[in-house]
């Protein structure tokens, strides 16, 4: 209930006249892409406001959000299509027309595609068409494509959808509604940024226990309720004691896991052969257990089946043991008690093992009913729905460290032990999550690739054994960034940050274009940053470069325009058509499936085009099939608002899910002409809501199955068996000792054998073991703030102003015991590169760590900053001390996924000599802005128009 | 007219959590975003691209290190995040010192405001308030401050719900509430009541109407929670003997 | 608090020129002052320049100094705008009291009190402003008040001997009266001095974050500010001046301000055969400088309770 207005006679306006015009769209100041509608006043924008109908956002904005004026009329923004004339990386460009802009791009790419397709590199950032940008490389015929994920988060992903089907990262997210007792770990913001902050505000609210495992006690571990701060890349230590914990007390979920995980599927013993450690199957291929009625195996799968958990069995020709019991004694072990793993973690075995009563007490004796009935994936009828009210999310703090995809493992191995996945309380799947396990399809090119040809299949995707590697006969890679290979199997989402060194290095062959979009490579996006630099400008002796083609889609002046020779300027996200799609990074929630588009609320004042608008129309100038119609011409001639309205990927499935057909079909459907308008009339998202009784259970509800398959989420109805233990990791193993048709090169054997164990392990980060422990003492991470995004928020007016400086921050101990005093500058080294920054000292971080907020410092020049700007001055960028590659030239990347181990770097802190205080220090030569890009205004006054034209 | 109301008919105001701010900022640039369009439009930004950006704002949040504080539980200290803008003070010195009565609180609602148009930018009211709520804006000389969103709060151009203003709206967490403090029946009351809610430097006497909830104790220990230790399973049947019993599909 | 130039000059000049208005009227009524056409013209002149060019200059730091006369309507709550009324209202006598001691035979008797009180009432009310204002410790106390009413006085006596000398219209007492109060203006800001050096306010990060009593034991450490560049919160409030040099320009402030031009003045008394303007012109610049100095930092070491959110322990 709203106030009335009182008399009060002092001549205030209190209903001042607000907006001509309000618009729905979709924000992106990040990927959490929230509802918003915009306000707008005399073609300018007066406010932007969340969309309180909206799925993800509630009508809330975050901090970043809430500044998109600044980001829209952000002085960096490009102006028109760049041709670079001077050297890489001077700035040395000239404003070409698109048109002339296209056709480069087309004569490059045209002779690769004619030549040999995989010399052209696809590479995109913080891309959202990934199911656009996939295809389109599909049909150019390239294997190397990839998006950000390989840097970002791709142990999460991986570990989560191998293991359970979905993952924390944004598949999934806890009931906040339900839980009781909710342990983060590793999150300092996330995508889901105002969904944890929604939750964690009713969690508050209603009391439930809220822990965060974190070095940083910083944003959401401020407000826990017990804040642990553990020491970098020990959670997996510190989740196997839990469950060590679990198992000696006997605080399991028998019935969870035999209902629901493949904890009694028995695995075959027979060290030696190659069946050793795989799952015993009948002759269909079902997976066996031993049935305690009948004495016998049986097929898992069947409903009937009583199944053991424990006990050594004859199957005739072998010998078999429950999934169960070997993960049982391994972590039985003293060598997971928590005694043995509290000084490494830097957490008391005390603490260790309340917490683990704790959670017990929590999933055991307070578990919660929901009064609703469910079927269940054999047609068993369940009068209501228990829950073990214990929710879990974990992020790059566990992610970016090179034993993060088994760290990831053990966190989904606890939940499913307290029987908390997709339970009332728990963790809930938001689809199209669940997905079958293993998953698919498996990654595609294979079969090499053919002049003009589509490569036949999307690049990306999932190997489940060694036969599905993407090498060569010779066992060479087929990727240029080596994911799907034995440096990095299960390499899902590519390996963004490995593109440029190889490519440089022909290893394993020279490309010709890379091609980039909203990568910030040439800075923050990249380890080693300064050896990225030299490395994009790297020639052979004859002068030619040894990248000879970038080109890149920015839509500001970022440090990499100026390493580019064709720069496609794109539009900010206020003047663009966008799909925020299923098929790519949904924003469903646990109780809907959803999606969304971005419509333009602003017209473009500059020479610029929406990126995939342009991208189908280089498809189309290049004949890429899918992209012109019989007669060769544009088969999306309106660009990409066309495209999302007429693609289908499959009959009936598009881009959107939302008013398909005659506009009252979801998820199938005919393309509606009118989609774009229904869903404009919908606020800009579609929300399709999971049958009330189908909410939870996912994997095994048939509610959920039938609801899924319908919306085309899933092939078939059948049980989604969660994966406690995985035999595909197993498959690779037995492949190291010598088993089956693709063997590693023996230098890979000791290694694939020792990483790829079916069950979660823990072994020390790799760049952390490289690193002489006595010289290098201190772990160092960044962390999102919560106000900035990546590199783009230096450029916000009013973004900046809250940070515009990045300090280093260190425990007060810690700095005393060196004499370095608050506010001193210090060099930051490691066994790879030094930096400085200037220190601030707190008490809320683990004592051997230091931390820094990440892509603040930035580049002189960059960003259409001014020379003298903080950000530069005194500014840093931990990245120039992380190292790409580990003393063994291996990627600093997770041995099975490949992903970045950001947080690995060991460092060590010294105060910097007197002469050396008062500023970073940077050995890059200055940046000048691109053509027709100029610094903004000293004096800003935005809204003082508004505020004239009220009078 | 500087002289105080001797009472006001409401007394709106914010109530703010300190125990559920997570410093995300969102109230930070949300009121600089309505507000630089709004009542005392523009908000000024000097130096925007360049060293020493300063612009005027309405609303900011600092973050500080805790220590022998309940709310710190077991722990030494603990991470606390601080909004702080114009608490509307009863009592409000910033109002009584200004010379040309530019400054004033409004009867009806106790909501406290500067009139641009008869401020001289003496900046005395700014040093009469003890919260650094009021912020000059050098550029037009005159001072400015939270205006409680007087814009928003009645606007009849806005749906009923959005009528709150730019920082309460706006708030991930739901750590910032709206409401008449004078009422105590209010729920903005109630919640003071029920979570200890307290006054800033209350020794300043300004009796500020705004108010806030302080961190609340942690459950960092094992009297905070109800959890018996874990005490092994029995063995009897060896060590894993607790899993026979009869488990089906 | 940020030391403004513009103010620091607008209390030390008109603080002078009113303290002469006082000393003058007083003796105008005792009937100790003698009347000497360019005596009394250039006096006046000096004097109401002084305060001229002080009020000037306070509306320098306006931003907008051409509504300044709204400055006048609040004089039921706020000090500054009693000051402007009585800053202006003591004109009227001064002009008066001017125009009959230069010009008229007339007794200036009555009109001398009611100047001295005018000037004396807006000293007071200048000193009310900080006296004040609650969350600087350093102004809200009751030493500001004395010290005011005196440095006036004692400034505007010892330029008035000057000028006495200068014009060689000797007035009774005013030497020794001078070495009063260069004593009686050093006592007071000693008493200042110690009080603020062994006192602080009230306030603490503890009470300012609502987290406890600033007995209670609650430390509060500011770990980041919410913004990175200083704002104007910071510059205007949060002034800070090292201790080391805080010392010495209190020191330069004590022997400038007081203690040597109190000697020179003595010593001019002692030695009646020289001209004593040798020794009172220099004590009377040496004073002005030590006087801007002790009011440089009356601002620069006044602390003001916002500073307690941005890291700073006591206010
Ligand atoms: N505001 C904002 N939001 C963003 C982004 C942004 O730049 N700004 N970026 C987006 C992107 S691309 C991503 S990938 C996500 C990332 O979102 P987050 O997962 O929140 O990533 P980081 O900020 O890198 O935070 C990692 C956290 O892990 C902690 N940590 C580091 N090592 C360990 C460890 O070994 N164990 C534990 N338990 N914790 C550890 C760090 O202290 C830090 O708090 O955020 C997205 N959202
Ligand atoms: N030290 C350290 N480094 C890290 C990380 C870390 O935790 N620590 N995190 C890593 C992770 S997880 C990630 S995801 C990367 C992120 O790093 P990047 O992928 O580089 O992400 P951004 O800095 O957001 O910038 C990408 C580029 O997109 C551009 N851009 C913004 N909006 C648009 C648009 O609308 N269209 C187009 N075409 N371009 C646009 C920006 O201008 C910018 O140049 O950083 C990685 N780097
Ligand atoms: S979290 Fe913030 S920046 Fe990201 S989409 Fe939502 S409102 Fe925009
Ligand atoms: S907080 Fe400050 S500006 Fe606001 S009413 Fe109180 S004293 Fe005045
Ligand atoms: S700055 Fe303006 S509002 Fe403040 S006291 Fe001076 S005249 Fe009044
Ligand atoms: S009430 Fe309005 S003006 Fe005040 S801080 Fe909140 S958003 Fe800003
Ligand atoms: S929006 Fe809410 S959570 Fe964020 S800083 Fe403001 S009060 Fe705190
Ligand atoms: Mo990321």
């Amino acid at each position: 209930m709203a106030f009335v207005a009182p008399h009060e006679n002092d001549g205030v306006n209190t209903s001042p006249f607000v907006s001509d015009e309000v618009k729905t769209t979709t924000c992106y100041m990040c990927a959490c892409r929230c509802g918003i509608k915009v306000h707008l006043r005399d073609g300018q924008i007066r406010y932007i406001q969340g969309n309180r109908d909206h799925p993800v956002n509630k009508g809330v904005l975050c901090g970043k959000g809430a500044a998109g004026i600044m980001q829209h009329y952000s002085p960096a923004r490009l102006r028109k299509p760049l041709k670079r004339v001077g050297e890489r990386g001077s700035g040395e460009f000239v404003e070409i027309e698109w048109d002339e802009a296209l056709s480069i791009a087309t004569t490059w790419l045209s002779n690769i595609r004619a030549t040999d397709p995989k010399k052209l590199a696809f590479f995109t950032g913080r891309d959202q068409s990934q199911s656009l940008t996939g295809w389109w490389a599909n049909q150019f015929g390239t294997p190397n494509y990839a998006a950000h994920g390989g840097f970002c988060s791709v142990n999460m992903a991986t570990a989560g959808i191998y293991t359970i089907g979905g993952s924390f990262w944004e598949f999934g997210e806890p009931d906040w509604e339900h839980t009781k007792y909710f342990m983060m770990f590793g999150v300092a913001e996330d995508h889901d940024s105002n969904p944890i902050k929604i939750g964690l505000g009713k969690l508050k609210a209603r009391g439930a226990k809220f822990v965060s495992v974190n070095p940083a006690q910083t944003g959401y571990s401020a407000i826990a309720d017990e804040w642990l701060g553990i020491r970098p890349g020990t959670d997996g230590l510190f989740v196997l004691a839990i469950i060590h914990e679990l198992l000696k007390s006997g605080s399991v979920d028998l019935d969870y896991l035999v209902k629901y995980t493949n904890a009694p599927w028995l695995v075959i013993q027979a060290p030696g052969t190659a069946e050793d450690g795989l799952i015993a199957r009948d002759p269909q291929g079902n997976p066996q257990c031993w049935d305690q009625k009948t004495k016998t195996a049986v097929n898992a799968l069947l409903p009937s089946v009583q199944p053991v958990l424990r006990g050594n069995f004859d199957l005739g020709a072998k010998r078999a043991v429950p999934a169960f019991q070997l993960m049982a004694e391994r972590y039985l072990d003293d060598a997971y008690a928590p005694e043995a793993v509290a000084e490494r973690c830097g957490i008391p075995a005390a603490t260790i093992k309340r917490i683990a009563a704790e959670l017990a007490h929590v999933a055991f004796q307070q578990t919660i009913e929901l009064p609703i009935a469910w079927t269940d994936w054999a047609g068993r009828r369940h009068d209501k729905m228990v829950g073990r009210p214990v929710a879990m999310h974990a992020m790059r703090g566990i992610s970016a460290h090179s034993n993060g995809f088994h760290t990831c493992r053990a966190i989904h191995l606890l939940q499913m032990m307290l029987g908390s996945i997709d339970v009332p309380g728990g963790f809930r799947y938001k689809p199209p999550y669940p997905r079958p396990i293993p998953p698919s399809p498996k990654p595609t090119g294979k079969a090499g690739t053919t002049p003009n040809q589509p490569l036949g299949g999307m690049p990306l995707g999932f190997v489940t054994a060694p036969e599905d590697l993407l090498i060569d006969a010779q066992g060479k890679p087929i990727r240029i960034d080596k994911a799907f290979t034995w440096d990095h199997p299960i390499a899902s989402h590519g390996m963004l940050h490995m593109v440029i060194k190889n490519a440089v290095n022909a290893d394993p062959y020279p490309i010709d274009t890379l091609f980039l979009y909203m990568a910030n490579m040439a800075w923050n996006s990249s380890m080693n940053t300064r050896g990225t630099i030299d490395m994009l400008t790297a020639k052979h002796a004859n002068g030619e470069y040894k990248i000879p083609h970038i080109i890149y889609s920015d839509a500001y002046a970022s440090e990499t325009v100026a390493y580019s020779d064709l720069v496609l300027p794109d539009t900010t996200y206020l003047e663009r058509w966008d799909c925020i799609s299923l098929l790519d990074r949904p924003i469903s929630d646990a109780d809907a499936a959803c999606d969304a588009i971005r419509q333009p609320v602003l017209q473009p004042d500059r020479d610029v085009r929406g990126f995939q608008t342009v991208l189908l129309d280089l498809g189309a100038r290049l004949k890429l099939p899918g992209m012109v119609d019989e007669d060769g011409d544009p088969k999306y001639p309106g660009g990409y608002a066309d495209y999302i309205i007429n693609h289908e990927r499959a009959p009936g499935i598009g881009p959107l899910a939302g008013w398909r057909g005659d506009g009252t079909q979801h998820g199938h459907g005919a393309p509606n002409a009118a989609q774009l308008d229904n869903y404009i009339d919908n606020g800009c998202f579609w929300r399709g809501e999971i049958p009330r009784d189908a909410r939870y259970f996912k994997m095994a509800n048939a509610g959920y199955l039938a609801w899924a398959k319908s919306m085309g989420f899933l092939p078939n109805t059948e049980q989604i068996i969660l994966h406690l233990y995985s035999e595909p990791l197993q498959k690779f193993r037995n492949a190291a000792r010598g088993h089956g048709p693709a063997q590693p090169p023996d230098k890979d054997r000791a290694r694939i054998d020792q990483y790829f164990d079916p069950m979660p392990i823990w072994y020390m980060p790799f760049d952390e073991a490289a690193s002489n422990a006595t010289e290098f003492p201190l772990h160092a991470l960044t962390q999102r703030p919560m106000h900035h995004y990546q590199s783009w928020g230096s450029q916000n007016a009013w973004l900046r102003q809250i940070t515009a400086q990045n300090r280093l921050f260190m425990h007060r101990d810690t700095a005393a015991a060196q004499n370095i005093a608050d506010d001193d500058w210090v060099w930051i080294t490691s066994r790879s590169g030094r930096v400085k920054a200037q220190v601030r000292l707190v008490e809320g971080v683990n004592k051997n760590t230091v931390w820094t907020w990440n892509a603040i410092g930035k580049r002189k020049g960059a960003w259409a900053l001014k020379p003298d700007a903080p950000e530069n001055a005194r500014g840093f960028l931990l990245n120039h001390v992380i190292s790409e590659t580990l003393p063994d030239m291996r990627s600093n990347s997770d041995p099975i996924t490949g992903q970045a181990a950001w947080f690995d770097v060991r460092v060590k802190v010294e105060r910097a000599a007197d002469h050396e205080q008062g500023e970073s220090d940077h050995d890059f030569d200055d940046m000048q802005s691109p053509p027709g890009v100029t610094t903004g205004p000293d004096v800003l006054q935005y809204g003082a128009g508004f505020r004239e034209a009220a009078e | 007219m500087t002289s105080l109301p001797t009472t006001t008919g409401k007394k709106l105001g914010l109530v703010i959590d300190l125990d559920t701010c997570v410093g995300c900022q969102a109230c930070v640039t949300n009121c600089k975003e309505w507000n630089t369009s709004g009542h005392m439009a523009p908000l000024t930004d000097l130096n925007a691209y360049g060293a020493g950006a300063d612009g005027v704002w309405f609303n900011r949040v600092h973050t500080y290190e805790v220590a022998g504080h309940e709310g710190c539980g077991a722990s030494a200290s603990r991470t606390m995040h601080f909004p702080r803008s114009c608490l509307h003070c009863e009592k409000p010195e910033c109002v009584t010192v200004c010379p040309t009565g530019a400054s004033y609180k409004r009867a009806s609602d106790g909501i406290v405001l500067v009139n641009e148009d008869l401020c001289i930018g003496c900046k005395l009211c700014s040093w009469a308030c003890p919260y650094g709520a009021r912020e000059f804006d050098v550029f037009e000389g005159v001072m400015k401050k939270c205006t409680l969103c007087v814009d928003r709060i009645y606007n009849e151009n806005l749906a009923e719900e959005d009528r709150v203003p730019a920082c309460v709206l706006t708030c991930p967490t739901s750590a910032r509430h709206f409401g008449d403090l004078g009422d105590p029946n209010s729920d903005v009351s109630k919640l003071v009541a029920s979570r200890g809610g307290v006054d800033l430097m209350p020794e300043m006497g300004y009796q500020p109407v705004n108010k806030y909830l302080p961190p609340r104790s942690r459950k960092d220990t094992a009297s905070s929670m109800p959890a018996p230790e874990l005490k092994p399973a029995d063995t009897a049947n060896g060590l894993l003997g607790w899993v026979d019993r009869l488990l089906s599909r | 608090m940020h030391p403004a130039l513009s103010v620091i000059f607008f209390t030390t000049s008109s603080g002078a020129g009113y303290g002469m208005l006082s000393v003058l009227g007083i003796y105008a009524t005792l009937g100790y002052l003698s009347r000497s056409l360019w005596f009394s013209l250039t006096t006046m002149i000096i004097a109401l320049g002084l305060i001229t060019a002080g009020l000037l200059s306070s509306t320098l730091h306006l931003g907008h100094p051409e509504r300044a006369w709204r400055a006048f309507s609040q004089w039921r709550t706020s000090w500054l705008s009693r000051e402007g009324i009585m800053a202006v209202a003591t004109y009227i006598p001064a002009l008066l009291f001017g125009m009959v001691w230069i010009f008229l035979p007339a007794s200036t008797a009555v009109l001398g009190v009611v100047m001295a009180v005018c000037a004396l009432g807006t000293l007071y009310t200048t000193a009310m402003i900080y006296r004040s204002l609650k969350p600087i410790h350093h102004w809200h106390n009751q030493h500001v008040v004395p010290c005011y009413l005196v440095l006036g006085p004692m400034t505007g006596a010892v330029w008035l001997l000057v000028l006495s000398q200068l014009f060689a219209q000797p007035i009774p007492f005013l030497s020794p009266i001078c070495l009063v109060l260069l004593a009686a203006g050093l006592t007071a800001k000693w008493l200042y001095w110690s009080f603020v050096d062994s006192t602080s306010g009230p306030s603490s990060p503890a009470s300012a974050t609502g987290l406890g009593k600033p007995e209670s034991g609650v430390q509060v450490r500011s770990i980041e500010w919410p913004h990175t560049e200083a704002n104007y919160v910071m510059k205007e409030m949060g002034f800070q001046v090292a201790r080391k040099h805080a010392q010495r320009l209190r020191t330069i402030a004590i022997w400038a301000g007081f203690l040597i031009p109190g000697v020179m003045i003595e010593t001019a008394i002692l030695q009646p055969s020289t001209n004593p303007l040798i020794w009172c012109v220099p004590a009377a610049l040496l004073m002005s400088v030590g006087i801007i100095t002790e009011r440089w930092l009356f601002f620069a070491e006044a602390k003001h309770t916002v500073m307690l959110y941005y890291g700073a322990q006591k206010a």
